[in-house]
């Protein structure tokens, strides 16, 4: 029996976000341009808009006392970034001209690099196909880069209020005002605690959303303001980081297995491996959301991969000490929305859907998307003018039209579809499109959103090795390792239906890296309705519940994992 | 031969059980021991502690040193040490001795290490073993000049049975300064709950998820009161309201070490581990042959608590009673 | 009334904390963040200084420069002050050396109260408000469970082993809090904004007249000598419950390890 998890929407109604303000005026909290999500997107916003306004102080007075404010969710910038990362520095050499490579928070430039094919037993070095090449590119730490980029803004008199998360939408009259902070110190049923701390309006002449993965303001401005009429797809990307005793001098990337390659399953995905320096390596494996098969576990997956010869050579002997998850955009071109801007507002980043599935990259583009919004921004506020008026903000989208990250974008679009139809005919697929530059196939695949996919309870399972604390691990651990102190008495930030059929049950249990899902009880065999359990103070907000038939809300300000260098 | 001085802490006219078993410890690192006892009318305890390897017992018994507050004892043993010259004073934590250590480190530059378990003599110097990061990694601690000041966690040492031997009892006299009697006590300790709190607990009976059903936390209780103990609960039975907040153990919620750790349907995930791994015996009853609290419990019972935890109630309650 | 609270700054996300294995010290390249019990004696200083009206809340910190990134939290909270003792000189200071740095920040204060929280997040020390009370000459009250003043004097319970004690003590004092006494606040948004304009102030171990020789590993008298793993528990015993005597078989274990 399959169930299509989409059939089951979650007790969620985006409207309840998009408010009025409501606090006096004299109490709300004004500022400049207000950037949503300390990432390398708003960061890099952050960090243009502190230079533009070194240049213009007349415009600096105009934008009040608080002329540009970064809120993030997390307990500072980066506890909530997580990437591989082999970084494009091109972004990075627009925003600091002057710097060297050595100045910016990059670890060493790829010098070695290799593509593997892995079946059960072997790795069998296969040609990079060209978007995978990364010569001149970076391994970093996206975590140290949003840091770095978190001072270099405060340098420039950014404020960044961390701890904070942007619940709701201020909308009047159609046009975005700034945001509501969410409340601090409810207990689980929503009471409020004797710590209570209320939500704050904090307005703005201008907005920047840059919430990366899955924004939760984001996906309300794209509904509220119609900007997207295609839809988004996702993968989970599961990551961990290791101290081993022999330095890795090489990037690699593998295909192939445990993922399985029979179109039924639909797995499409691989794993990334990276020195970071001489003594830490980065593992990860990324699937897509659009698989059948529910009992997938891409943290699961990730501990099957280091059981293979080729990989646990490179890890034996080491010790694990880091351990992430975040989801990551997939449709690419094919998936972005119709429109980057409306009144008051843009989308920058991963939450406008600006990566590069076949390059593996993403974050230039959040930081160049940023520093494009920067300046659209700047430009609409200007003497005489506001964000408000319909148009005011088409520069960003044409900013965004006209720059490296729509060409690279466009020529790939029909990558990712094309494996919908499993891994060699989508190869094949996507060999075609690489080859002619996007110019094949003549017409353009489909996506399908991940939720509308059926899942049915196989076997994936089976294979996964038990953990043994060395080096496979099961989830609480890795929850544990995560550094997430998220409050057991917190009012849950998930909405999911608590009774639905098994098979998506099952998908949620399975899928959730933190295990935050659990079937209650043992249903009837008959029964084909479960109640699932939720742990909501498990989880590391990585987004995947949002792509597979629930909807990831804000959390508390603060909490969630704190990641030190993911 | 180095001289050590061990600060024994008094109760209701008794030595405190910590404090024997670090007296003994000293006694047992081969040079001589000495004990001091700060009270009022104490003296009566100086002569149980030679039996518990004290040579000398310093008594200082003073109406000022009535109340358990550590600033008047800091005088004493400052000028004990000043005078006698001991090499390493020795504590057995406690809320008054943590204070009474602290304050005789400032008051003499001395050295304080503290959370001990153990210590031993290394080419004639004082080496402690201190468990530190949530017990992840051991680490072994010295001191650069005498006196060395240790304080040691709660259960280090057992007191020995005590033997025949005895101590020449010295009354000392008590200089306190101004400030060490600013402090005063109006009210001494009254019990504000009944039975152990799960932080003062010797035995904690611990339930998880695998009890199956709230109302089976009845089965530990009934154990627990049987062994003296509290009930403490996991992170998951009280999300679910099956058990209030304060009986918590873990990550999120308090973390204990008692001298027995009886987990019942606890599968022991690192969330729950690190709120409970000091504990000194720990005795896993769980269905699962796998589950994860095995692998660091003393004692892994494979089976249905349900039949196992009222059974062991009674035979605890049978040998209690003979 | 002006009210000294002490903090410390501890290494963010306890799971991942690590002993160098080279200095022998705590790690702290990564995030810091403010200890979290002292943020209960942050609480009550701050509820202090709104009961009665008036008042200062100056957080003392002894930690590396960046550190005033933590402090900024408790500017944030509500503290009026911030003052860290930034030095090079300093790092690898024990209770010895700590103390001593500490009582002389405070001493430059000349607080009516100092406040503290119960323990250290990352060494699980809870001594230092004896030594800083004998420093600095104060009376002291620790494991303050409730706190009053009224007249000159702070009333505290004390939670023992043995219950709760009340104990008085005539201002200035020390007194360090238990993380029972209150539940800290959430910084509100405003309160986060506001921080930074806060007056904060950084010295050396010059400004407090402590000589270097006093400070870091050159003033302490304690030292890290080698870090070892943890020994392990030992062999597990097994009892499979096949013929129903498990409940037996625990007794008699117990009562072998002297338990019952």
């Amino acid at each position: 029996m399959s169930a299509r998890p989409a059939d089951f929407a979650p007790p969620f109604d985006s409207a309840q976000f998009v408010v009025e303000p409501t606090d006096p005026p004299d109490e709300r909290i004004e500022v400049g341009a207000l950037i949503v999500g300390a990432g390398p997107g708003g960061l890099a916003a952050a960090v243009r808009l502190g230079q533009l306004l070194e240049e213009k102080p007349e415009l600096r007075e105009r934008l009040g006392e608080i002329p540009v404010a970064v809120l993030e969710k997390g307990k500072a910038p980066g506890a909530h970034l997580l990437s591989g990362a082999v970084v494009n520095p091109r972004a990075f050499r627009q925003l600091f001209p002057e710097l060297l490579a050595a100045d910016l928070p990059l670890i060493a430039p790829v010098e070695h690099e290799g593509v593997y094919f892995l079946t059960r037993k072997r790795a069998q070095r296969i040609p990079a196909p060209p978007t995978m090449w990364n010569h001149g590119n970076y391994v970093a730490s996206l975590g140290e880069m949003g840091r770095w980029l978190a001072e270099r803004a405060e340098e420039l008199g950014v404020m960044i209020v961390p701890e904070t998360a942007a619940e709701k939408l201020l909308v009047t009259g159609g046009r975005l005002v700034g945001v509501r902070t969410g409340d601090k110190g409810r207990g689980k049923h929503g009471e409020k605690l004797p710590n209570y701390e209320p939500g704050s309006d904090v307005t703005a002449r201008v907005t920047i959303l840059a919430e990366g993965t899955q924004g939760h303001l984001t996906g309300i401005a794209l509904r509220k303001f119609g900007l997207a009429s295609k839809p988004q797809v996702w993968a989970l990307g599961v990551k961990e980081v290791w101290e081993v005793p022999r330095p890795l001098h090489r990037v690699i990337h593998t295909m192939g297995w445990p993922l399985r390659g029979a179109r039924r399953y639909r797995e499409f995905g691989g794993s990334f491996i990276y020195p970071l320096g001489e003594s830490r390596v980065a593992i990860g494996m990324v699937v897509g959301l659009d698989y059948t098969d529910a009992t997938l576990s891409v943290h699961d997956v990730l501990q099957e991969l280091k059981g293979h010869p080729f990989v646990r050579a490179i890890l034996e002997g080491g010790k694990r000490v880091a351990w992430g998850a975040k989801t990551i955009p997939e449709g690419g071109f094919l998936s972005l929305p119709d429109s980057f801007s409306f009144p008051g507002g843009m989308i920058v980043g991963d939450g406008a859907g600006l990566v590069n599935v076949p390059a593996l990259k993403g974050i230039h583009y959040a930081m160049r998307s940023g520093m494009l919004a920067a300046e659209a921004a700047l430009d609409a506020v200007r003497p005489g003018q506001t964000a408000w008026t319909p148009g005011a903000l088409a520069g960003y989208d044409q900013g965004l039209r006209e720059s490296y990250i729509w060409k690279d974008l466009e020529r790939v679009r029909n990558m990712r579809p094309a494996f919908k139809h499993g891994f060699v005919r989508g190869a094949v697929l996507a060999g075609a499109a690489m080859n002619t530059l996007g110019r094949l196939p003549p017409r353009d695949l489909e996506l399908e959103a991940d939720a509308s996919v059926p899942v049915l309870v196989g076997d994936r399972a089976a294979t996964y090795p038990a953990p043994d604390g060395r080096l496979f691990f099961d989830k609480l651990s890795s929850v544990y390792l995560s550094g997430n102190k998220t409050r057991d008495d917190a009012p849950s930030h998930i909405a999911v239906r608590r009774q639905i059929r098994r098979e998506v049950a099952e998908a949620w249990v399975h899928m959730c890296p933190a295990q935050v899902y659990e079937i209650a009880g043992s249903a009837s065999p008959a029964g084909n309705v479960v109640e699932v359990e939720v742990t909501a103070s498990n989880c590391v907000q990585c987004g995947a519940i949002s792509a597979k038939g629930g909807r990831l809300l804000a959390a508390e300000g603060g909490s969630g994992p704190e990641y030190q260098s993911m | 031969m180095s001289r050590t001085l061990v600060y024994v802490e008094d109760h209701e006219g008794e030595a405190t059980k910590g404090s024997l078993g670090v007296l003994g410890k000293a006694a047992s690192l081969g040079g001589e021991a000495a004990a001091v006892l700060c009270g009022s009318g104490i003296a009566s305890i100086a002569d149980s502690l030679g039996a518990h390897g004290a040579s000398t017992v310093y008594v200082a018994d003073d109406a000022a040193l009535e109340s358990p507050l550590p600033q008047p004892r800091v005088d004493v043993l400052a000028k004990l040490v000043q005078e006698q010259g001991f090499d390493a004073v020795l504590f057995a934590s406690s809320v008054l001795s943590a204070d009474v250590a602290a304050g005789l480190s400032a008051r003499l530059d001395a050295g304080l290490n503290w959370d001990l378990t153990d210590v031993e003599e290394r080419d004639g110097r004082l080496v402690g073993k201190r468990p530190a990061l949530q017990d992840s990694v051991l680490v072994d601690v010295g001191w650069t000049e005498a006196p060395a000041l240790g304080l040691f966690r709660t259960g280090s040492f057992e007191p020995g049975e005590g033997g025949g031997g005895s101590a020449e009892v010295v009354t000392v006299d008590v200089p306190l300064e101004d400030f060490s009697t600013l402090t005063a006590m109006v009210e001494r300790a009254h019990e504000e709950k009944s039975g152990p709190s799960i932080e003062d607990a010797d035995v904690i009976v611990a339930g998880g998820r695998g009890l199956g059903e709230p109302e089976r936390f009845s089965l530990l209780e009934d154990l627990a009161k049987a062994l003296g103990g509290a009930v403490a609960a996991t992170r998951a039975v009280v999300d679910a309201g099956w058990y209030p907040y304060a009986s918590q153990v873990g990550q999120t919620g308090r973390t204990v070490s008692p001298k027995l750790y009886l987990a019942c349907g606890i599968s022991g995930a690192i969330q729950h581990k690190v709120g409970m791994q000091s504990s000194g015996t720990i005795v896993a009853i769980n269905k699962d042959p796998n589950a994860p609290i095995f692998e660091y419990s003393d004692l892994a019972v494979v089976g249905d608590l349900n039949e196992i935890v009222p059974k062991l109630t009674e035979l605890v309650r049978q040998r209690r009673q003979s | 009334m002006k009210i000294a609270v002490c903090v410390k700054e501890v290494p963010d996300a306890a799971a991942a904390r690590r002993i160098d294995p080279q200095t022998k010290r705590l790690d702290r390249s990564g995030d810091g963040a403010l200890n979290e019990f002292d943020t209960h004696a942050l609480e009550e200083a701050l509820r202090v200084k709104e009961g009665s009206g008036e008042g200062e809340v100056v957080v003392l910190c002894l930690a590396p420069e960046r550190a005033m990134n933590s402090l900024r939290k408790a500017l944030a909270m509500g503290a009026d002050r911030a003052v860290l003792v930034a030095d090079d000189a300093a790092a690898g200071s024990d209770l010895v050396a700590t103390s001593k740095i500490l009582a002389k920040a405070i001493e430059r204060e000349s607080p009516d109260l100092v406040l503290i929280g119960q323990q250290g997040g990352d060494s699980d020390g809870a001594v230092l408000w004896g030594s800083l009370a004998e420093r600095l000459r104060l009376p002291l009250v620790s494991q303050a469970a409730s706190l009053e003043l009224s007249d000159g004097k702070a009333r505290s319970k004390r939670q023992t082993e043995y219950g709760y004690d009340v104990l008085e003590a005539p201002l200035p004092c020390v007194v360090a809090v238990s993380d029972a006494i209150n539940e800290p606040r959430y910084p509100s948004l405003k309160g986060i904004m506001g921080a930074k304009k806060k007056p904060q102030e950084t010295l050396s171990l010059a400004d407090l007249g402590v000589d270097a020789t006093e400070a870091g590993e050159a003033g302490s008298r304690t030292e890290v000598l080698s870090l070892t793993d943890p020994p392990s528990r030992g062999d597990t015993q097994r009892i499979e419950d096949e013929g129903g005597d498990s409940a037996e078989k625990i007794v008699a274990y117990l009562a072998e390890q002297k338990l019952v």
